[in-house]
C-alpha cells in the first residue's frame, strides 16, 4: 500500500461557463447559448440550436406544392408573408408562370406591411432586452393594427397562407386599401414618438454604440444580408439589385450605415420602416383593379360560384386540392429580401406534384453563427444587445 | 438542322450570364456549366474544390464574396448519392452561381470554411441531416437534431415519422424516449394519376403511329 504514489494535480480554471437560455426572455425564442466567461467578459459563445427543429424541409418533401405554403408562415412567424413570397417565386419560376399585375402589387404591399410589422417587433423587443420597456408597449399596439390588415386580407393574423404560387389567395376586401392609406398617414407620428424614446436616449446609446462591431469584410465573409449587412456599410438590397415582382417600379432609398455596431443596426431598421411607408403609398397609388392570380385553373383554384355551375371548374378544383399541379423538373434558388435579410428557397423539382428537395436558406442562421465572433471580449450584458440587434427568430433558424 | 440557318448570320451576342458561365467553365476544377431559368449552375470536382472556390472568391471577374447557402441533396439511386450545393453571391458584381459537387456517404468533401467562415454551420447541417462528411472541418458536430440523435433524417430512406418519439412522463417526472408508435398508419397517397400524362388512350395506337411518322 505504501508504494502507491498519489499525485495531486491542481488545475486552475479562470473561465467558467454559463447557460444562456433555452428559456431566457432575451434569447428571442429557444436559444441555448453556452457562454464561456472570464469574469464578466465573454470568451466564447457556442449557440446550440435546433430546439425548435420541426423537420420542415422533410415535411415539404411529402406535401404537394400548395400544401407546402403554410409551412413558410411558421418559419419566421414575425414576417410570415415574406417567407411565402420566396417559395411562391421559386415555384412560379419553375412553372414558368407570372402573376397578374394586381397580384404582384398586393404582394409588394403586404411584403412592406410585413416589414414594418417585423421591424416594430424587433426594435421594441430589442429595446426591452436592454431595459427599455415603453417601446414594446407602444409598438405592440401599432403591430395590432397591422395584424388586422393581415387578417382582413388573408383571414389570419399570423399564419396567413396568402402569397400562393401564381399570385395571392384572394383579392383585398373592399375598403382595406383606404384603411391602409389612412394608417400610412398617421403612422409617421408614432415613429417620431418611438424615436424620441430611443434614438438620442443616453442609456440606449451607451448600451448599443460600439457594441458588436462588424466590418464590411466580416459581414460579407459570414454570409450576412439585410439590415446587419447594410449597417456594416455594404449597399446591398435585393429589392433594388435583383428586383422581383413590382419592386423595379417603386422608388425608395436603401439606408446604409457605416459603423456596423448595434446602434447602426437599430438606425437602419428605423429608416427602413420609413422607406416601407413610401413603398406602401406607391403601391396604393399604382394598384389597379384586376385579377390577383393566374387565370389558368391548372394552377389556381376556380371561383366557388363557378364550381356550382361548371363541371370543368369542379374537376379542376378537385384535382388541384388532391393531386396538385406537377412542376417540371429543374432547380432554382430564389431569394427575396425579407425584413431580416436574404431568405432563399433552393427548390429541386423532379416533375411530380411534390418538391424533391426544398432547402430553406434562413437569414438568422448566418447571423447566429457570427455571434461567437461578434460577442468576443464583450460584457455578458452586451450579448443581449447583440442578439437583439441581429433580429433572430428561431422558427426560421431551426426550421 | 444546322445547314438551314444562313451562314452569314453572326452568332448571338453572349449575355453577361453566358460570359460568366464560360469564364467559370474554364476553371480547372469545373466540369461543366448550365444555364437554366436564368440561373447559372456549375458542376465541380471534389479534387481541387478549395482551389476552385478560392478562385471564384478572389478572381476579380467572379468576386463571389459571399457563400449564401450550402445544401445537400440526396439521390439514392446514384452511385455518388449526394449533391453538395453551394450558392454563391457577388454583391460587388451582382451575380450568382450555384456550384454542385457530388459525393457518397463515405467520401469526404473538402470544407470551405477557410474560404468563407460562414460555411461551418451549413456544413454541420449537411452532416447532421445527410451524413455528408467534410474534411478539414474542425467542428463537425450535429446542429439541428436532438442531443444523441442517430441517423440522418433528410436522407430519402429515412422515414418521415422517424424512429424515436419524446414525451414527458408524469409518473417518472422525466422526459422519456420511446420508439415511435403510430395510432394510425402513415398515409402516403399515390397522387400520380396516369390520366394527366397519358395522352394516348388504350386502343388509340393510330395516334402513336401518326406521331412516329412526324
Amino acid at each position: 500500500m505504501d508504494d502507491i504514489v498519489t499525485t495531486r494535480q491542481q488545475i486552475e480554471i479562470d473561465s467558467h461557463s454559463i447557460n444562456f437560455g433555452p428559456q431566457h426572455p432575451a434569447a428571442h425564442g429557444v436559444l441555448r447559448l453556452i457562454l464561456e466567461l472570464d469574469g464578466e467578459i465573454v470568451e466564447r459563445a457556442d449557440p446550440h440550436i435546433g430546439l425548435l427543429h420541426r423537420g420542415t424541409e422533410k415535411l415539404i418533401e411529402h406535401k404537394t406544392y400548395m400544401q407546402s405554403v403554410p409551412y413558410f408562415d411558421r418559419l419566421d412567424y414575425v414576417s410570415p408573408m415574406c417567407e411565402e413570397h420566396a417559395f411562391a417565386i421559386a415555384v412560379e419560376k419553375l412553372l414558368g408562370i407570372t402573376p397578374p399585375d394586381r397580384g404582384q402589387w398586393i404582394r409588394v404591399l403586404f411584403a412592406e406591411i410585413t416589414r414594418v410589422l417585423n421591424h416594430l417587433l424587433n426594435l421594441t423587443t430589442y429595446a426591452l432586452d436592454v431595459g427599455a420597456i415603453t417601446p414594446a408597449l407602444w409598438g405592440f399596439e401599432e403591430r395590432e393594427k397591422l395584424m388586422e390588415f393581415h387578417e382582413a386580407a388573408s383571414g389570419a393574423r399570423l399564419h396567413a397562407n396568402y402569397f400562393r404560387p401564381g399570385g395571392v389567395a384572394k383579392d383585398l376586401p373592399a375598403g382595406l386599401t383606404d384603411r391602409i392609406g389612412e394608417w400610412a398617414e398617421t403612422f409617421p407620428k408614432f415613429m417620431d414618438d418611438l424615436e424620441t424614446l430611443l434614438t438620442s436616449n443616453r442609456i440606449w446609446k451607451q448600451r448599443t454604440v460600439d457594441i458588436g462591431v462588424f466590418s464590411a469584410e466580416q459581414a460579407l465573409a459570414w454570409g450576412f444580408s439585410g439590415p446587419p449587412l447594410r449597417a456594416s456599410g455594404v449597399p446591398w438590397d435585393l429589392r433594388r439589385s435583383q428586383p422581383y415582382d413590382k419592386y423595379a417600379e417603386v422608388d425608395f432609398n436603401v439606408p446604409v450605415a457605416r459603423n456596423g455596431d448595434c446602434y447602426d443596426r437599430y438606425l437602419i431598421r428605423l429608416a427602413e420602416i420609413r422607406e416601407s411607408l413610401i413603398i406602401i403609398k406607391q403601391c396604393l397609388a399604382k394598384m389597379k383593379p384586376g385579377p390577383v392570380k393566374v387565370a389558368d385553373n391548372k394552377f389556381s383554384p376556380p371561383k366557388r360560384g363557378e364550381m356550382k355551375r361548371s363541371m370543368e371548374a369542379l374537376i379542376h378544383h378537385f384535382k388541384l386540392y388532391t393531386e396538385g399541379y406537377h412542376v417540371p423538373a429543374g432547380s432554382t434558388y430564389s431569394v427575396v429580401e425579407t425584413p431580416k435579410g436574404e431568405f432563399g428557397v433552393y427548390l429541386v423539382a423532379d416533375g411530380t406534384n411534390k418538391p424533391y428537395r426544398c432547402k430553406i436558406r434562413s437569414t438568422g442562421f448566418a447571423f447566429l453563427q457570427a455571434v461567437d465572433v461578434m460577442a468576443k471580449r464583450h460584457m455578458l450584458a452586451d450579448v443581449c444587445a447583440i442578439i437583439g440587434s441581429l433580429d433572430i427568430v428561431f422558427g426560421e433558424i431551426d426550421r | 438542322m444546322a445547314d438551314e440557318t444562313p451562314a452569314e448570320a453572326p452568332p448571338p451576342e453572349p449575355t453577361p450570364l453566358e460570359r460568366l458561365g464560360h469564364a467559370i467553365a474554364a476553371l480547372p476544377g469545373v466540369t461543366g456549366i448550365s444555364i437554366h431559368l436564368g440561373e447559372l449552375q456549375a458542376a465541380a470536382t471534389r479534387e481541387g474544390l478549395i482551389a476552385t472556390m478560392t478562385a471564384l472568391r478572389d478572381d476579380p471577374r467572379f468576386a463571389f464574396e459571399q457563400l449564401m447557402d450550402l445544401a445537400g441533396v440526396d439521390w439514392p439511386e446514384r452511385a455518388e448519392r449526394f449533391d453538395v450545393v453551394y450558392n454563391l453571391l457577388s454583391v460587388s458584381l451582382n451575380q450568382r452561381v450555384r456550384v454542385i459537387v457530388a459525393t457518397d456517404a463515405e467520401t469526404p468533401v473538402a470544407s470551405v470554411h477557410e474560404v468563407w467562415p460562414a460555411a461551418t454551420w451549413w456544413e454541420r447541417e449537411a452532416w447532421d441531416l445527410f451524413g455528408i462528411v467534410f474534411s478539414g472541418q474542425p467542428d463537425l458536430r450535429r446542429i439541428l437534431t436532438d442531443y444523441g440523435f442517430e441517423g440522418h433524417p433528410l436522407r430519402k430512406d429515412f422515414p418521415l415519422t422517424g424512429y424515436i418519439e419524446v414525451r414527458y412522463d408524469e409518473d417518472r417526472k422525466a422526459v422519456v424516449y420511446e420508439p415511435v408508435k403510430l395510432t394510425q398508419d402513415f398515409r402516403n397517397f399515390d397522387f400520380l394519376s396516369p390520366w394527366e400524362a397519358l395522352t394516348t388512350l388504350p386502343g388509340d395506337e393510330k395516334v402513336l403511329q401518326a406521331r412516329a411518322k412526324g
